[in-house]
């Protein structure tokens, strides 16, 4: 089992409303010299969040703290570029098990589900309601149903439904990943192998 | 049914289809570099895992190496770590490594089909977005995660929903100075750096037909830029000729039966597609981008559209011109240029630098230009050698360093300062991709060769004969 189990979370979201986060924004290369997966989280964003001294750059929201909590909500096209899984490392390793778009990158995308973190792609304007909600408080909670395949903002009630495949959501809601799958069907790949 | 080049080749890999979810695809050859495997083989172990197909993994060292004094031991430790590592994990599972110093050694994308290692009719992953390079054979490459890695030394497979089919054409004739980088440059400013996402890219069209083996993995390589999973073109005499006689490609009977099956890698006439364009080659001037992503792009005498001109946030738009400090309107020739890089996975090849050196030959590199001239792999740079193009650089005043991927990426020494401006040949221009600050304007080896020269963006036309 690789990560946690994913089933309904209810939490506060930082709001990033800029559009093509790209992965070398969420993870430098520079900060790719790890040979474990450790310690990711403290460079995530590193150039937004810090200045080249190390001081911290004050009007980057991770570094306000009136916004917490376990949902990233991005603007359109996150995650694009690089295919390094090091940026869903960073994410999850900061503290979010979920992140919010209306468009999401490929490679991204199937990288932050394959280490247990949940990517919701909702409609443009209910990424647009989430964000004035958050603005207008940033308390405001959402709640993700990965069973009902829902993301709702608690305090208005507003709801959207989300798709994601059977097979991947099976995965999630169990903690499994895909290694287990395929391990479980090695037999079968000899052959396919054998005979190609 | 007609199917298309893309169905032929992903059909015939897939092992078990998932109901309402990806399919069980398998990989016939697998790349791996220092930066994204050592995760992977740490997973293995972990989880008691084995390599199932180490014959089918090729090891190459090249994000983080440095591009000069490679006889030295590597200063950096975090660095020296991985390249230690991809050896020792390479060395225990009996994967084939070409480290620092290995004649063979270079940029994977690079080295993979100059080796005969890429073929027509493969799937072919690695943990590397530009992967999609070798689809240039006819064949599905694309980049993959370390998860993903360690599924591939482990069963050879991967779990993966089939993308959506696209096709991009270009019929006509190409302009004067225009080369395979500006082709692919105008097609994601067209399309955007989103909008081939969700789709597996066919390029078609005479255009491509008549593209060298080099300039159809520029093309290939930067399909991830608009979002795509990969891009790929149906082999053909020239994609052959390239191939045949590489060291690992097949030899005597086995070379017929797998011209015999590569022969039949097309799309079928009537195939469909799930989205087209046709593009005008003649449409196509030299391009230069002058924003924070592959998609802002444009011909070199053109200026800087206005935000309002785009679809896309406003917000986002101000945010990257500022960013790069230009401005709306402003024209981008004549812009000041601190630093020119050549190489990378998309122009670091033979025809990339004969490209370079046919506009500096005879010049002298400008004064207040750093210049970093890097060969993708020890083959490309021996050519350079043997062709005379050394030559010609070092009488311009330009030096060449050793084969890696460089200012790429910038993990290792080869960082663009602050603020700074680079004419780059690479793939991406987001912030700080070839250091922190640093400011890319991507572009093709002729257009970095005419900022090389004169110091400032140049339209390359004026300096040819
Ligand atoms: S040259 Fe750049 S894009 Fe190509 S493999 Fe290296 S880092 Fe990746």
């Amino acid at each position: 089992m690789a990560y946690d189990k994913f089933t309904i979370l209810k939490s506060s979201a930082v709001p990033l409303p800029i559009e093509n986060v790209d992965t070398d924004q969420i993870i430098p290369a520079r900060f790719l010299k790890a040979t474990k997966r450790e310690g990711f989280g403290d460079n995530l964003f590193r150039d937004w969040r810090y200045n080249s001294d190390g001081t911290i750059k004050t009007d980057f929201v991770l570094n306000n703290p009136i916004y917490t909590g376990k949902i990233l909500v991005g603007g359109r096209n996150f995650g694009s570029g690089s295919s390094r899984e090091h940026a869903a490392w960073a994410i999850y390793d900061y503290g979010f098990r979920c992140v919010v778009s209306s468009f999401f990158a490929d490679i991204f995308k199937n990288n932050s589900i394959n280490i247990g973190i949940l990517p919701v792609t909702v409609s443009e304007a209910f990424l647009d309601q989430i964000f004035v909600a958050i603005e207008a408080d940033p308390a405001t909670e959402l709640e993700v149903d990965l069973e009902q395949q829902t993301i709702s903002i608690v305090a208005t009630g507003a709801s959207e439904s989300f798709d994601i495949n059977g097979y991947k959501k099976h995965n999630l809601l169990n903690g499994f990943d895909d290694i287990d799958y395929l391990q479980a069907m090695k037999t079968e790949i000899l052959a396919f192998a054998e005979n190609k | 049914m007609a199917s298309t080049l893309f169905d032929k080749v992903w059909d015939a890999h897939v092992v078990r289809k998932i109901e309402d979810g990806p399919d069980v695809f398998f990989i016939d050859r697998h790349f791996i570099h220092e930066v994204t495997s050592p995760v992977a083989f740490l997973g293995l172990e972990s989880r008691g895992l084995g390599v199932m197909f180490p014959e089918k993994t090729f090891a190459t060292a090249d994000h983080n190496t440095p591009t000069i004094n490679q006889h030295l031991p590597v200063e950096d430790p975090l660095s020296a770590n991985q390249l230690k590592a991809l050896e020792s994990n390479s060395a225990k599972y009996g994967i084939s490594h070409w480290g620092l110093g290995d004649p063979k050694n270079g940029i994977v994308h690079v080295v993979g089909p100059e080796n005969g290692i890429t073929l027509p009719g493969m799937t072919i992953v690695c943990g590397d977005s530009h992967t999609s390079t070798h689809g240039a054979f006819g064949a599905i490459a694309f980049g993959i995660g370390t998860s993903e890695v360690e599924m591939v030394l482990s069963s050879q497979c991967i779990m993966q929903p089939k993308p959506k089919r696209m096709r991009i054409l270009v019929t006509g004739t190409l302009n004067k100075a225009v080369t395979p980088k500006d082709v692919t440059l105008y097609i994601i400013a067209q399309l955007t750096t989103a909008g081939a996402t969700g789709y597996f890219v066919e390029y078609a069209g005479d255009v491509f037909e008549n593209m060298t083996m080099e300039g159809r993995m520029t093309v290939c390589n930067m399909s991830i830029e608009m979002g795509a999973r990969g891009g790929m073109i149906a082999p053909d005499e020239t994609t052959f000729a390239y191939i045949k006689g590489r060291e690992k490609a097949p030899k005597g009977a086995d070379w017929d039966t797998a011209l015999a099956y590569w022969k039949t890698l097309k799309s079928d006439d009537d195939a469909s597609f799930d989205k087209e364009y046709h593009f005008n080659a003649a449409d196509i001037e030299p391009m230069i981008t002058y924003g924070t992503n592959p998609g802002m792009g444009m011909g070199i005498t053109r200026s800087i559209p206005k935000a309002v001109d785009l679809e896309g946030g406003v917000a986002t738009y101000q945010k990257s011109l500022a960013y790069m400090g230009f401005a709306e309107e402003e024209a981008m020739i004549g812009k000041k240029i601190d630093y020119v890089f050549v190489g990378s996975c998309t122009n670091g090849r033979i025809e990339d630098f004969r490209a370079f050196a046919t506009i500096v030959k005879g010049r002298k590199k400008a004064e207040h230009v750093i210049a970093w001239i890097v060969p993708g792999s020890h083959l490309v740079e021996q050519q350079i050698q043997e062709e005379g193009i050394l030559d010609i650089l070092t009488e311009a005043g330009f030096a060449l360093r050793q084969p890696g991927c460089s200012a790429c990426l910038a993990m290792n020494d080869d960082k663009i300062p602050a603020g700074k401006y680079a004419v780059s040949t690479s793939n991406r221009n987001f912030e700080g991709r070839q250091g922190p600050g640093s400011r890319t304007l991507l572009a093709s080896p002729l257009v970095a060769a005419a900022a090389a020269v004169t110091g400032y963006v140049t339209d390359p036309r004026t300096l040819l004969s």
